[in-house]
């Protein structure tokens, strides 16, 4: 596999543009994502003589882009497998939110609830948001994926941005089409302790707290266990894997599984820390977070927490710096770039879809 | 009873049960439809009959061209027996002016194969060419006395620039055919699902600065007013006829319906060109078209640049129109509405996507908000459908993608892609399409 990969990025290039590529490709998505840190950065040293407010942007940051390299994981896990952007993967993490809210309501949770009852209510909740996320994602690859697996490429596809619509829609019907605040069980906002003028929240910490070790119990399921070394299997062979006795079928579903699993828990972290649930909010999540996926490389499982973090600094430098009535654009012109010019990402490796 | 059917099948007629039943109930559903869109029972009447006649001679060619050309005059006389003002001739235009988005992104998705979520972009460039050239968007131009071209009272004598519908629709198809290209040049080395995410980004794209045009100044103007729109926009002015007015809705049909006539024209000349035959050769098979010689770039740029213009030409025309150029109207779901007309009709099947953009319009503008509206309170359910259009949307390329791929008029050759999963076999060559199933 390796070898392969090496002898497929070999220069066999004759033209100027596709050379031009290459090195944009090498250097220019590095050079790129470093602009707006360092611009600001400059600015900020003149202006006011220290990084404070970047370091806040990247601590605010990274806490978002735990939150994106959980759902990215769900977009590269499918991919990996099956080639196929699950488009409806955001409204699955939406769900998610959406089920935190309501089951917070039923326990009656509120921000007066002790600590140890704040506790098990939200690991219960987790626990919830988690199973309904991740059987809600096994159930569209049941219904909408599986019938099309010999289909052209397209079918699933548009299946997948029906299935997008109809969740944005359940979610319309559940709490309504406006954003709908919910009670600040964590007090997401209360400064913990700060370092040299960068404040960290109690928001943070919970956000990067929850992912680490979901990452990790991930990627260790995948690289340890045998339905994980199932899954790569399959990945890399289907055919191959079937005829070793994997069931492909399983395998697929599990995968889905997982990705919701992780959406699910995604939907729980961002309930808590942004305090406002909406419809729509898993349109925009879902976009960031394959961009997030194809900045790491997709198909590569640290590359999708890479490329999670990464975006979340970014936005939030765009939100806070040049409004967040442009960040969608921008993140957007971050993908169409990586996309053209490296479309194997940060860690991943060439393609199919990119070759 | 055997025996009859085989001979009706001989001489060419479709008269089994199973049809005639579908046409009966087919009746029924027309004339309560037309009822309940405020549609001329008689004209609705006439179109059954067509249909009817057209399924049952199947085979017939005479026949065939017969209906076709009744059809045509159908839908020229079609307003004669509507109110002029009313709210069908108002639908109706609508759905027309989708029709040329919808035969546009046909070329693109159904034709070449590339899936484009983003076709919302060529609408709102379209619309903002409108917004710019037939508006006083521009007050400074020409010294603030305004500046107009080939137009009549009074927006020859009103600030900003005012141009002549025809020759803005030419500025439309130049700009957004170099957008198209430009929003095709990444996509080249990619394929499918990357394509599909793209352009997607593009759509997005476009969308934001559009909303947020009012902050981009170039050479001291702003590109657009953001979420306030521009308005109002000038109404077509065509020559040797009067002005067109909001009131009178009868000549905004027929310009819809010439519109479509003239992108219909191109549609089929364009399918059975030389390059018609590339892009479907690069649908089914990228390798196997370049190793045969056909230009990958060119191919698919031309895709992008001809079905980009027919989005431009139907922005401009509903820019006129809806008389506002407004930021909400170019959202990613708007994308997705084109595309489930294509789908609904038929990937690469012109006649599906004409009656796929005609359905579909009328389910979003007519019969979800006027019609069913109050089913479900009258069911117990508290809800309004209007919120659920693109729910409903959703489900229908959900049902149609795993049930029937091929969509309600399928093309043969492209039934056979998806339905075998192959490409088409050296026999399915040439035209002929196959009515399979019509459903008015």
């Amino acid at each position: 596999m390796e070898a392969s990969t090496e002898a497929a990025r070999l220069p066999v290039r004759t033209n100027t543009w596709d050379r031009v590529r290459g090195y944009i490709g090498e250097y220019g998505l590095i050079a790129l994502l470093l602009v707006m840190p360092v611009v600001y950065g400059i600015q900020d040293l003149s202006d006011d003589g220290s990084l404070a407010r970047l370091g806040n942007n990247v601590v605010d940051g990274l806490s978002n882009g735990a939150i994106w390299a959980l759902v990215a994981l769900g977009y590269t896990l499918v991919y990996g497998i099956i080639e196929l952007i699950n488009f409806a993967h955001g409204e699955v993490f939406m769900i998610g939110s959406l089920v935190t809210a309501g089951f917070i309501g039923t326990l009656g949770l509120t921000t007066a609830t002790g600590t140890p009852g704040l506790v098990l209510g939200l690991l219960v909740t987790l626990l919830l948001a988690m199973i309904a996320s991740g059987a809600l994602n096994v159930m569209i690859e049941r219904v909408g994926y599986r019938p099309l697996r010999s289909a052209p490429k397209l079918a699933p596809l548009i299946t997948a941005v029906g299935f997008s619509f109809i969740l944005q829609n359940v979610g319309i019907l559940w709490i309504g089409g406006s954003p709908e605040g919910i009670p600040d069980l964590i007090n997401a906002q209360k400064e913990l302790f700060s370092i040299g003028g960068v404040s960290i929240s109690q928001g943070d910490v919970l956000a990067v707290a929850a992912t680490i070790p979901l990452v990790l119990l991930l990627t260790t399921f995948i690289s340890q266990s045998r339905l994980g070394r199932a899954m790569r299997a399959t990945a890399q062979d289907p055919e191959a894997a079937r005829l070793m006795g994997i069931n492909v079928d399983t395998t697929i579903s599990l995968t889905f599984l997982l990705g919701g699993i992780m959406a699910g828990a995604a939907g729980l972290i961002y309930a808590l820390y942004q305090t406002t649930i909406w419809y729509f909010q898993g349109f925009q999540a879902g976009l960031i977070a394959f961009t997030a996926a194809v900045m790491g490389g997709i198909g590569n499982l640290k590359g999708a927490v890479l490329g999670g973090f990464i975006i979340g600094i970014i936005q939030q430098i765009s939100d806070n710096r040049i409004g967040g009535e442009w960040t969608p654009a921008i993140v957007f012109s971050y993908l169409v770039l990586i996309m053209v010019f490296r479309p194997s990402g940060l860690l991943g490796e060439e393609t199919r879809e990119a070759g | 009873m055997t025996k009859t059917v085989a001979s009706l099948r001989q001489s060419g007629l479709r008269t089994d049960t199973r049809t005639l039943l579908a046409l009966a109930v087919g009746l029924v559903v027309t004339l309560w439809m037309a009822g309940e869109i405020e549609m001329n029972l008689f004209m609705a009447f006439v179109l059954w009959v067509l249909v009817a006649v057209r399924t049952v001679f199947h085979e017939n060619r005479a026949v065939l061209v017969g209906t076709l050309v009744a059809l045509a005059v159908w839908a020229v006389v079609l307003p004669f027996f509507q109110d002029s003002g009313g709210g069908f001739l108002e639908d109706a235009t609508q759905a027309l002016a989708l029709t040329v988005m919808a035969l546009g992104l046909n070329i693109i998705v159904g034709f070449a194969g590339l899936l484009d979520l983003g076709y919302v972009a060529f609408y709102a460039l379209g619309a903002l060419t409108a917004g710019w050239f037939m508006s006083g968007f521009f007050v400074g131009a020409g010294g603030g006395e305004g500046f107009s071209l080939l137009v009549g009272e009074p927006a020859s004598t009103l600030p900003g620039i005012h141009f002549n519908f025809l020759l803005v629709i030419l500025i439309a198809v130049v700009i957004t055919t170099i957008a198209g290209m430009l929003i095709g040049l990444p996509t080249l080395r990619l394929r499918g699902d990357y394509i599909a995410i793209v352009t997607l980004a593009f759509g997005e794209i476009v969308g934001r600065l559009v909303i947020n045009g009012d902050e981009i100044v170039i050479a001291g103007e702003k590109i657009t007013n953001g979420r306030q729109g521009i308005t109002p926009i000038d109404k077509v002015d065509l020559p040797f006829l009067e002005p067109f007015t909001g009131l009178e809705l009868r000549p905004w049909y027929w310009v819809a319906l010439a519109l479509v006539a003239v992108v219909l024209f191109v549609n089929y000349r364009l399918r059975d060109s030389r390059l018609g035959r590339a892009w479907i050769a690069l649908r089914e098979d990228e390798v196997a078209a370049a190793s045969m010689g056909v230009p990958l770039v060119k191919t698919k740029l031309l895709a992008y640049g001809t079905g980009a213009a027919f989005g431009g030409v139907a922005g401009v025309f509903l820019g006129s129109y809806l008389n506002t150029v407004n930021a909400d109207q170019f959202q990613f779901s708007f994308s997705i509405f084109v595309l489930a007309m294509v789908i609904l009709g038929g990937l690469g099947s012109i006649e599906g996507v004409i009656l796929g953009a005609v359905v579909l319009s009328f389910i979003n503008f007519n019969l979800i908000p006027d019609v069913f509206n109050d089913y479900p309170s009258k069911v117990g359910l508290d809800f309004d459908l209007t919120e659920l259009s693109f729910g409903i949307f959703g489900f229908l390329l959900v049902i149609m993608m795993v049930l029937r791929p091929e969509g309600l008029i399928p093309e043969r050759r492209r039934q056979l892609e998806l339905t075998e999963g192959v490409g088409a076999g050296d026999t399915a060559l040439g035209g002929g399409e196959s009515i399979q199933e019509v459903r008015a």
